[in-house]
């Protein structure tokens, strides 16, 4: 079996306005990072169970790993890439440097991504929620504890800024 | 004289005895003075003239990786253990 | 305990690396892209045990798009020959054979063979043709099945070794440990009270999120180039350059960001593929295992069973120890059972011990260490059965643990003294927490703890130090990192020259820049490589010391070097970063270098103590509370020593609670994904408090002790014992999953 022909997808990634061609069995995390260098989203699974290939898609956190490259045609997609402003880090960064809540970085990037989402639409979300939003997200090296507390600090940091 | 520890499996070499104290300025002096006392002693101990690789020599309680060359005090303890690592 | 006042240690400044980290912008190995680089895919073995009888990869290499296939053929012959990686030893050509099976596949997941092409994809697709004949053989995968006298035997040549004494016949049965201490048949006939039970474990995984990956570029000047997720760049180098038969100088290893390790990423698995993969194509090839590749064909740590019986005096004094062991080695001998024999009774000053040993080779994956390699498991056994002892004697399993702690002078099983520890400081710790003294009172919870210990290595690190011109330094060590380390290393260099954690811009190199380190691995990082970089800097102070003799004409013994760095002489008192500016002023540059080899084990203990809930009508447990106290000697980077703590400590929580490999009726394994491979999810675990009790190690100038494998140690124990006090069921096997603690539930009150 060849490769089957590529299809030609419009899409808007981290503001910008992005066009490629995948195959139709390139998944959006094999586009993200094998097309477009957007190497911040990493494979620890590939099949939707540890949240390390975690993107915004129109706005909802989904498993990139799950999504087919040809499906986003005309969506929004953030990254990882995209949530520092320039040069200035996001609070959910910030706080996660400042609380150590991540050891080997791996699964810091979806983190990174699902946090700022679920920050967004509650920004006083409780440790329960947090507990229960997040869970999709796999972390082996921290036992979770650091994480929970950045994500607590950086809604507090959020929630002063606006 | 430094105090050498006869691992378990070995006793029955030493007939039973389970540490000895000799004269010794190194490992090698060592094995090589406990293989004259309870003979075979070095063939269980080495490979190719070299302490067991699967072997860690414990010299008051600091584990040598320096094998037969290593240097023993006159009131060291020695022990032949497992090497071990970590993860 | 260490009382000194530190300028930089005991901070917590934010790590060097972190912003890369949150970025996303740092490079692991699969992020890696060179020009021209093609896809690697390698194919498995669907038998737990089969002989190969024939691989046809014709169809694979006429495929549009394929470069290159290999299988064993194209593997160099292997001597049975002894490396020594650093941090045990390992047999070559088992090594090489586990890359890449030879006449025989032994596990579900052995690579049988390679295809590098435009994209993984195709590489699929092409390996998919290649036709592989199998003789299926019968197989094995539980330790005491394996130990039959007619079990399907994995190598026809293998016969058990008892220091240097060899089996005449070939058994799975490679190595059998035995370890006396004192007469314990004598002891415990005088024992007041006697306990004894058989425990059994199953296969876990170290569970990074990162899967193996590898990049390798086989130049057309005969330098392989590799670019790797590995834990030990100059062990990988060593592995690789002698699978291959090529001269080690001509192997570059660049270690990459790494996703986790926990010790699974110390043994190479795609290297040696990779490699050959390049060569054959002439084109840089890239290989990452899938998920369901790294739970079948990487290092799981082992599974065992146990046999372990302890004695005591009335007034709970433990005289008498006896340990039975078997332990998983896998496909290949080699598994982690000295260890586990060491730590059996290495919390406890038993005067009498005996203690048998057993590595057994299966049909599973080679088994590597999975943090504290071998001693999670007898820790599980020992740890309820002093809480037993404890119970028959109407004592406190505190009071207990106290009364038999090992101390400075008290002796382990396998000999050694035990030299300046902290046991005794952290069960002090635990009666003085707050959680211990927090009662809990609900129907169906239970508290419980346990000790727990590992040995700490020293092994070797080097590290160097460039000045620049500003002050600051360039520091060049060797330690990949997992967790933070260079930071941790970074800020003991800068508290022995007076500067600031970011006054020092941390570097880890590979094996061409970087002086020869040992693994990250065994808790040693921090110890090692701190030690190296502070010698470091050591060596710096004594060059300037030398050269501002002559700025400020004065003789170089008129000169000294304070705490905080600053040196004095001839009237004058300037700091590390004025004097190098000054230096560098007059034409001076510096370079700091050091290798250091610590001997000393650095000896952690720890204990934990573990509040759970348990349900009667599922058996699933819920952790309500959980605090891992553990001696950390002096935490240099309080946040990343918690961190440490925290993770190990989940880790353990995961394997006492869900965490198995489920093996189907043909030995292979059900459930190769995380979603059935049931790891903690945030969801699962309440925080975890933190204590960090500083004993000061007299080994380290700043009283550093290993600290990243001892968390992992006492879960299962603490946890066996707080499900024992909220439900009266003592379990005995691993994990205590909600099947099997129900059912136990179950079966005692059938029993009543």
């Amino acid at each position: 079996m060849s490769a089957s022909k590529k299809v030609h997808v419009t899409t808007t990634i981290n503001g910008e306005d992005i066009d490629f061609l995948c195959e139709p069995r390139h998944s959006l995390l094999e586009v993200l990072r094998d097309n477009l260098g957007l190497t911040g989203s990493k494979e620890g699974c590939n099949n939707g169970n540890c949240g390390a290939c975690t993107v915004l898609l129109n706005g909802r956190p989904v498993d990139s790993c799950l999504v087919l490259g040809a499906e986003v045609e005309g969506a929004e997609i953030e990254t990882v890439e995209g949530i520092a402003c320039n040069s200035n880090l996001h609070p959910v960064q910030e706080c996660f440097l400042e609380g150590a809540a991540l050891q080997c970085g791996i699964c810091t990037p979806g983190f990174m991504v699902a946090s700022k989402a679920l920050l967004e639409k509650d920004p006083h979300a409780s440790e329960e929620t947090i507990r229960f939003d997040l869970s999709g997200n796999l972390c082996r090296c921290t036992g979770y504890d650091k994480i929970v507390r950045a994500v607590q600090a950086a809604g507090q940091k959020m929630s002063t800024e606006v | 004289m430094p105090t050498v520890f006869i691992p378990a499996p070995l006793r029955e070499l030493s007939g039973g005895t389970q540490s000895v104290v000799l004269e010794a300025r190194n490992v090698r002096e060592i094995v090589y003075r406990l293989d004259a006392m309870f003979p075979g002693f070095k063939d269980r101990i080495c490979i190719d003239g070299n302490i067991s690789p699967s072997l860690q020599v414990s010299i008051d309680s600091v584990m040598t990786s320096k094998g037969m060359i290593a240097k023993v005090q006159p009131h060291s303890e020695v022990h032949f253990i497992p090497a071990i690592g970590g993860g | 305990m260490t009382t000194t006042q530190y300028r930089v240690i005991g901070t917590r400044p934010v790590r060097h690396d972190g912003a890369d980290k949150v970025t996303g912008k740092a490079i692991y190995t699969a992020d890696t892209k060179l020009p021209g680089m093609l896809a690697g895919f390698v194919l498995r073995s669907p038998h737990a045990h089969a002989k190969i009888i024939s691989i046809d990869t014709s169809e694979a290499e006429a495929t549009p798009g394929v470069h290159a296939v290999i299988s064993n053929a194209d593997f160099p012959n292997v001597e049975d020959k002894i490396a020594d990686l650093g941090e045990g030893s390992v047999n070559l050509s088992y090594l090489s054979a586990n890359c890449m099976a030879q006449k025989k596949v032994l596990y579900r997941g052995h690579a049988v063979a390679a295809v590098a092409a435009t994209d993984v994809h195709i590489a699929e697709e092409a390996a998919r043709k290649i036709k592989v004949e199998y003789e299926v053989l019968d197989s094995v995968t539980w330790v005491l099945d394996a130990m039959e006298e007619n079990a399907p035997l994995l190598h026809e040549d293998l016969v058990t070794d008892s220091l240097g004494e060899k089996a005449d016949k070939p058994s799975n049965v490679p190595v059998h440990l035995h370890f006396e201490k004192g007469d314990a048949a004598t002891a415990f006939k005088e024992a007041d009270v006697i306990v004894e039970r058989e425990f059994k474990t199953a296969t876990v995984h170290q569970g990074y999120i990162e899967p193996h990956a590898v990049v390798a570029d086989y130049n057309e000047d005969g330098r392989l180039r590799i670019w790797t997720a590995t834990q030990g760049s100059f062990t990988c180098r060593q592995q690789t350059a002698e699978i291959l038969q090529i001269p080690l100088g001509n192997v570059l290893v660049t270690p990459c960001e790494i996703g986790g390790g926990f010790g699974g990423k110390i043994t190479v698995y795609l290297e040696p593929t990779a490699a050959l993969l390049s060569k054959k194509s002439g084109r840089p090839v890239r290989i990452a295992m899938t998920r369901a590749d790294v739970f079948e064909a990487s290092g799981p740590t082992p599974g065992s069973f146990m046999r372990v019986k302890l004695g005591a005096k009335n007034d709970g004094t433990l005289i008498a120890g006896e340990a039975w062991l078997a332990y998983d080695a896998g496909a290949y001998p080699g598994g982690m059972i000295g260890p586990g024999c060491m730590c059996v009774f290495s919390c406890y000053d038993i005067d009498h011990a005996i203690v048998d040993g057993y590595d057994v080779c299966l049909n599973k994956p080679k088994t590597s260490a999975y943090r504290a390699p071998g001693a999670t498991q007898v820790a599980f056994a020992t740890e309820q059965l002093v809480d037993e002892i404890a119970q028959k004697l109407g004592m406190c399993e505190l009071e207990i643990r106290e009364k038999n702690a090992v101390k400075e002078g008290s002796r382990r099983v396998d000999g050694p003294v035990y030299p300046p520890i902290g046991l005794v400081e952290c069960l002090d710790a635990l009666k003085q927490s707050e959680h211990w003294n927090t009662p809990l009172e609900g129907a169906n919870q239970g508290r419980g703890i346990a000790a727990g210990f590992w040995f700490g290595c020293g092994l070797k690190s080097s590290a160097a130090c460039t000045v620049n011109s500003d002050g600051t330094i360039n520091l060049l060590e060797g330690s990949t990192d997992i967790g933070g380390s260079r930071t941790a290393i970074a800020m003991q260099l800068a508290e022995v020259l007076g500067l600031e954690a970011n006054d020092i811009n941390p570097q880890v190199g590979d094996t061409d820049t970087a002086g020869y380190t040992d693994v990250t691995g065994g808790s040693r990082v921090t110890f090692a490589t701190g030690m190296a970089a502070y010698e470091a800097g050591r060596d710096l102070q004594q060059q300037m010391r030398t050269l501002a003799a002559d700025l400020w004409d004065c003789s170089t013994d008129d000169i000294t070097i304070g705490e905080d760095g600053v040196f004095s002489g001839n009237g004058k008192a300037v700091g590390f970063k004025a004097l190098a500016v000054e230096l560098f002023a007059a034409g001076e540059h510096l370079v700091g270098r050091a290798t250091v080899a610590p001997e000393c084990p650095t000896n952690g203990f720890g204990a934990q103590i573990a509040d759970v809930e348990v349900d009667p009508e599922t058996g699933k447990v819920t952790v309500l509370r959980y605090t891992t106290i553990q001696d950390a000697g002096k935490a240099i980077h309080p946040s990343y020593v918690e961190g440490q703590l925290q993770g190990g400590t989940v880790q353990g929580i995961g394997w006492a609670l869900n965490e198995e490999y489920f093996y189907r009726d043909d030995d292979t394994m059900a459930n190769a994904s995380f979603l059935d491979y049931r790891m903690p999810t945030m969801l699962d675990v309440p925080m975890i408090d933190t204590i960090i009790v500083e004993t000061g190690n007299p080994e380290h100038p700043y009283g550093v002790r290993g600290v990243g494998e001892t968390p992992i140690v006492p879960p299962p124990a603490a946890l066996a014992n707080a499900i024992y006090n909220a439900t009266d069921t003592r379990m005995t096997e691993l994990p205590m999953s909600p099947p099997k603690l129900w059912k136990a539930m179950q079966s005692d009150q059938a029993s009543e």
